[in-house]
């Protein structure tokens, strides 16, 4: 197990060398660069900013600067962010958004399975219909919806919570942010559970442990559910990298200080060492939760082995 | 700021809250929604208006700006101007700290323009600084001695700045952020990371106390500023209100006392429900569309003309801008300073459907028409609200025979584009006065600007004009030429002077001392909050 996890991680290192480069010539494909603002700069000033950046050099050379930097650790100065490195600028966010996200993602399984499984065992049933009404909800309405609503009912009018800002990262401040963001998780998890375990309860051996008289209890929880969670699981590995890396709506509305925002913002911007920041940070996320999602999917499913 | 959604918060909680409450009672905290996050906290690499807010807080230059945006004196307590206009003697306060106590010296004013001219820096904004001597030089590269700069320390109370020419608004200049001075040990000592709390040293009525990112940056008050006492509020949150709508929610939540923006969309309802909290000004900005004079059928001034009659902007200023946008009949925005009365559009007066005549006419006698068309592409920068203005400026063509097609790209790819002398036909822009003078937006014309001049226009009368008004230190006479200058603008039309802006700002009746100005400047010193 252990030898199997340290060759996957190894294997990853290839992934992001690719990755790296792909992106380093992609984001200098778009046109216009850090320096193409609004009020355009004179030509003089621009030649001192290029040169400071290194952005007159050819490209090749710019990309062999940039990964002897990175194999270093340094991911260099953000362009339009100038008091901070890009470093700073994500190790900054990202406990925020880890959190937010981590919260998120608990409160979509701790409700979504659940939820989930109690439609699929009462099939047509009243329940049955309200979770799934429900979660076609959230699965329809966008955040960027759902966001200024609930601040607005739960910020505006009943003044129960703040209608936006940090506060600091105080508790009350991080509810509406995190609900909005577990919404849609909510409700995507909900119909896979549903879907796979309405399956899972017509298998043969959910019939058979039935057929020994196990109580329905121990027949839903350890056979049904058990293998019902598979498809769940590989959903969760991508969207746990996705939630856990922030999301740029919530971020902007709740003016929550994540990294989701980079992702958009370093693009607009052509903010190069940004984007390359978050493209190592989201690359990362997906390798290291795809390697969770294996590892899980052996100890749900008996058949996978690791050599 | 108002607490009630603390009401569901546990008894503990509040328990917690009330006795910091009472322990700081006297404190008075302002809740300030600005734009987006800063870029930089760095005076010398700044370039955004919402940087300008907070820096002039922390610093104070030479000369600053009062409630109204009036230029006032600063560290500077008084100063002398040469009959020539090139040489300006600055005598510094003696009771100038810096928030660590020390004085502040002419040499700090020399080692700042020293530092944002040097090329190293790689200041964004130097370029506004290039009226003084040498300063072009320096940051070029072309001279290497920064001592050459024309700003010179006489003593450690007066700065000597010599000019290139005289430069009406040159006091107005020494206010903008980049004119505020840095403390040069902090410099010094951390670099780049001056700007950080607990190393920056500032000058002025507040002191820099906490960053978070994306989050807020607080300000406390300065008890060594020379007019401390008379600062009314203890510390200032800046907040990063990047989504407008959001901004409004908060502030209708009472959580922001005030926000320097607002949801364009909302306007008629914020009219209508917070007539004494929303609040609108004319702004020294001018939305343009420029013209590629560079190709038929854009290089016939008749076609030119006949596109500018046909828009109707006082629909687009009130229907599609919800009456935050003034319709603009001349590129320089009214009001402006060193200029006298403006000058206007000729047609300005006249009805729509005369106007809508006189195109026609126009474009027929340069051959075009229904029979035979104009194809014309607006570029824009994305935004909802261009998309608007040129969707609805397209149907005010459509009857002259113009068939227009929209292309949007992001504002890096838009700008891109325009600087690298990309073909194009017509093309959104806008420009943002730097100081308040006429000449901050009649240079973009000149035919050797690179940089702003996308039309390509070049007109030997037009650029005569403005050297003669750049040598010319009478200020009557200098506003003539530049008002000849922009006749000769109207007359071409290189760009299209479509709106000019409005400030709009969300300001709690519970804020005293808020003046709307046209520089839309609001120095916290001056604000204080009623109960």
């Amino acid at each position: 197990m252990i030898a199997y996890i340290v060759r996957r991680l190894l294997s990853a290192i290839p992934t992001l060398f690719v990755i790296v480069t792909i992106a380093f010539f992609l984001i200098r494909v778009a046109p216009g660069g850090p320096f193409d603002l609004e009020r355009p700069l004179q030509a003089t000033v621009m030649a001192n900013l290029e040169r400071m950046f290194h952005l007159n050099e050819p490209l090749l050379t710019q990309y062999w600067l940039y990964l002897q930097n990175i194999l270093s650790g340094d991911f260099g100065p953000s362009f339009i962010y100038r008091d901070f490195t890009v470093a700073e600028l994500i190790l900054d966010g990202l406990p925020v958004s880890i959190q937010l996200g981590g919260c998120a993602l608990l409160l979509a399984i701790g409700i979504g399975v659940p939820a989930g499984t109690l439609a699929a065992i009462r099939q047509n049933s009243p329940a049955d219909h309200a979770v799934m009404g429900i979660a076609m909800l959230g699965v329809t309405i966008p955040n960027f919806v759902l966001a200024p609503l609930l601040s607005l009912v739960l910020g505006v009018y009943l003044q129960w919570l703040p209608a936006g800002g940090w506060g600091g990262g105080a508790i009350e401040n991080k509810i509406l942010p995190i609900v909005t963001l577990a919404m849609l998780q909510i409700a995507v998890i909900a119909r896979l559970t549903r879907g796979s375990m309405l399956e899972a309860l017509r298998s043969d051996h959910v019939r058979t442990a039935r057929a020994y008289g196990l109580p329905e209890r121990t027949v839903v929880i350890v056979h049904a559910l058990r293998g019902a969670l598979l498809p769940v699981v590989s959903y969760l590995g991508p969207a746990a990298a996705a939630l856990l890396t922030g999301s740029v709506v919530i971020e902007v509305i709740f003016e929550v200080p994540g990294v989701g925002r980079y992702f958009v913002q370093g693009a607009l911007n052509r903010d190069y060492t940004l984007v390359m920041g978050t493209v190592v940070l989201l690359a990362s996320f997906i390798v290291l939760f795809n390697l969770v999602v294996d590892i899980l999917y052996g100890l749900l499913d008996p058949r996978v082995r690791y050599e | 700021m108002t607490m009630h959604y603390r009401r569901w918060a546990t008894a503990l909680l509040a328990a917690a809250l009330s006795a910091t409450a009472a322990g700081a009672a006297a404190e008075t905290v302002y809740h300030r929604g600005n734009t987006a996050e800063p870029e930089t906290l760095d005076q010398h690499l700044t370039s955004t208006v919402y940087e300008a807010h907070i820096l002039r807080d922390l610093y104070e230059g030479l000369t600053a700006h009062d409630a109204r945006g009036e230029v006032v004196p600063g560290v500077a307590e008084s100063w002398e101007v040469s009959d020539d206009g090139l040489v300006y003697t600055f005598h510094l306060r003696g009771d100038a700290r810096w928030s660590n106590g020390e004085p502040v010296v002419a040499g700090d004013f020399v080692y700042s323009y020293q530092r944002i001219l040097n090329p190293e820096t790689g200041a964004e904004y130097a370029n506004i600084l290039y009226p003084i001597r040498n300063a072009e030089a320096i940051n070029t590269g072309a001279i290497a001695d920064l001592d050459q700069l024309g700003v010179k320390a006489l003593d450690d109370r007066t700065v000597e700045i010599t000019l290139n020419a005289p430069t009406p608004y040159f006091l107005e200049l020494l206010t903008h952020q980049t004119s505020l001075p840095v403390y040069p040990p902090a410099v010094e000592a951390h670099g780049a990371e001056f700007v950080r709390p607990g190393n920056m040293v500032s000058n002025g009525p507040y002191m820099l106390d906490e960053v978070v990112i994306n989050a807020h940056i607080r300000l406390v008050k300065n008890p060594r500023f020379h007019d401390a006492e008379s600062v009314a509020i203890d510390t200032v949150y800046y907040y990063p209100t990047e989504d407008r709508s959001a901004a409004l929610r908060r502030f209708q939540a009472g959580e922001l006392h005030s926000n320097n923006d607002v949801p364009f969309e909302q306007i008629p309802w914020m009219r209508e429900n917070m007539p004494d909290e929303f609040r609108s000004a004319p702004y020294l900005g001018t939305y343009y569309y420029a013209l590629d004079m560079r190709e038929p059928p854009l290089d016939d001034v008749r076609v030119r003309r006949a596109l500018s009659l046909a828009i109707d902007r006082e629909f687009l200023a009130e229907e599609i801008m919800g009456g935050t946008f003034l319709p603009a009949y001349s590129f320089v925005p009214p009001g402006i300073n060193n200029y006298g009365e403006p000058v206007f559009a000729d047609f300005m007066d006249m009805s729509m459907l005369d106007r809508e005549d006189e195109a026609a006419a126009l474009l027929a006698e340069a051959g075009y028409g229904p029979d035979n068309p104009i194809r014309l592409e607006i570029r824009y920068n994305t935004s909802e609200n261009h998309e608007q203005i040129a969707v609805a400026i397209a149907d005010m063509w459509k009857p002259l025979g113009i068939e227009t097609t929209l292309f949007n790209t992001d504002v890096a790819t838009h700008y891109a584009h325009l600087r690298d002398g990309g073909a194009f036909d017509v093309a959104r822009a806008a420009w943002i006065a730097d100081y308040n003078d006429p000449q901050s937006f009649l240079f973009m014309l000149e035919s050797d600007n690179d940089g702003f001049n996308y039309a390509h226009y070049d007109n030997p009368e037009y650029d005569a004009l403005m050297d003669q008004a750049a040598q010319t230190a009478d200020l009557d006479e200098r506003a003539a030429f530049l008002r000849q200058a922009e006749a000769i603008f109207l007359r071409d039309l290189p760009f299209i002077p479509i709106l000019t802006y409005a400030s709009s700002n969300l300001v709690s009746t519970k804020v005293r001392g808020w003046e709307d100005n046209v520089q839309d400047v609001h120095p916290t010193r001056y604000l204080s909050l009623a109960e």
